[in-house]
């Protein structure tokens, strides 16, 4: 069955209106794609079927469930490795130094997926800086989509997700093998909080953080919505923070808030003109 | 970069082959089991990296792995063992001996490619 334009118009504007995410009509077939799975879950014939009942007495129930199913959920452990290099090299050892031993240190993942950003900042953490101690480094994982957190928190990946860009030391070292998938001790979890949080939602304050690892989301939002997240993970940032952004992602919506700094093979966003 | 590909199955000695050139690294030989590869580096001269296979005739990717690690002349050459070998013990008992990494089959053109990235070996 094809799907209406009217039903295509809908979930590009719930989508948008949700999570900020501009889907053109070049992205009908990835709606198609994306739905068509859902309402094989949900036991409908077809996406018109999804929209139908999200349309009506199922909103509620349904409208996040399409908005999940839209977002784009790839990640791998150690993403581009050279924004961790860079963790491990300079921008933890400067901040810990530039800060009380009772002040911590606040790492924030945001649009973390499934965990393996925050997770490969703490397993960085625990290998690196083995003697600090407990809650010297905060680190929040946060999502728009519920359930992809609750996977996030059970820390348990597939082999495909854990062949990509894990170092086999630190498997061997912080998982264990539970059946066929692989399973993150909880030393590793317990260091990471996650939250479910919207940066698109106007209300919402962003949390106050040292380092952001904002990587690869700004990408699905148009220039607007980039400039209003960027202006505000601005205002989060600690002035002598660090913004990491990914490769293809720039600033340029908010030329006078960041100045790019390289570190090693990895550049990074810094508050410019900190008051 | 120079590599060499180690698989006693035909098509994945031609599948690591095309996705190690895609990243940039000139393959300059292949063997089909260990004893086959440690005649072939003799020849060869030391490349930058091998892909070896686990479970392979006459010598296997963990003897191979044993057999360089204890000749200095091959400090430099980073192994990655490519395998249907998924067992914990497996991994743990591979970097023990001396491979450098550790991609299990099947794998992804990416996840090789992020494996890579972690020895230093990027795309270019």
């Amino acid at each position: 069955m094809i799907t209406s334009s009217a039903s295509l118009d809908y979930v590009r504007e719930l989508v948008y209106q949700r999570a900020g995410i501009v889907l053109g009509v070049d992205k009908n077939y990835l709606i198609e794609a994306r739905l068509a799975t859902l309402a094989r879950e949900l036991k409908l014939a077809s996406v018109e079927e999804v929209v139908t009942a999200a349309r009506g007495e199922q909103a509620r129930k349904l409208n996040p469930r399409i908005v999940e199913a839209l977002t784009t959920n790839e990640t791998t452990f150690f993403r581009d490795v050279h924004p961790f290099n860079a963790l491990r090299d300079h921008v933890i050892p400067g901040l810990l130094a530039a800060r009380s031993a009772t002040e911590p240190l606040r790492i924030w993942s945001a649009a973390c997926s499934t965990g393996q950003e925050p997770y490969s900042i703490a397993m960085l953490l625990k290998t690196h800086f083995p003697s600090l101690p407990s809650g010297r480094v905060k680190i929040l994982g946060t999502d728009v989509a519920e359930s992809i957190l609750a996977r996030a928190r059970e820390a348990r990946y597939r082999q495909l997700e854990i062949n990509r860009g894990l170092p086999a030391a630190l498997m061997v070292k912080f998982f264990e093998r539970d059946g066929t998938d692989w399973t993150l001790e909880s030393g590793i979890r317990s260091m990471v909080e996650f939250n479910q949080f919207n940066l698109v939602t106007p209300s919402t304050p962003f949390p106050q953080a040292d380092i952001v690892f904002l990587r690869n989301v700004l990408i699905y939002f148009d220039e607007a919505t980039r400039g209003g997240v960027l202006r505000r993970v601005r205002a989060a940032l600690a002035p002598d923070g660090y913004l990491f952004l990914g490769c293809a992602e720039t600033t340029a919506s908010v030329p006078d808030m960041f100045e790019r700094v390289h570190i090693g093979s990895t550049v990074c966003h810094r508050p410019r003109n900190p008051a | 970069m120079r590599a060499i590909v180690i698989d006693d199955s035909r098509a994945m000695r031609a599948i690591l082959r095309k996705q190690l050139v895609s990243v940039g690294f000139d393959v300059i030989g292949e063997a089909v089991h260990g004893a086959d590869a440690l005649a072939r580096l003799k020849e060869l001269g030391v490349p930058d990296l091998a892909l070896v296979d686990w479970n392979m005739p006459e010598m296997n990717g963990l003897e191979f792995v044993v057999a360089v690690r204890s000749n200095h002349d091959y400090d430099s050459m980073r192994l990655v063992m490519v395998t249907t070998e998924t067992e914990f013990d497996q991994v743990t008992l591979a970097l023990a001996a001396g491979a450098n990494e550790y991609l299990m089959k099947p794998f992804t053109a990416d996840a090789l490619r992020e494996k890579l990235a972690l020895l230093g070996f990027e795309a270019h």
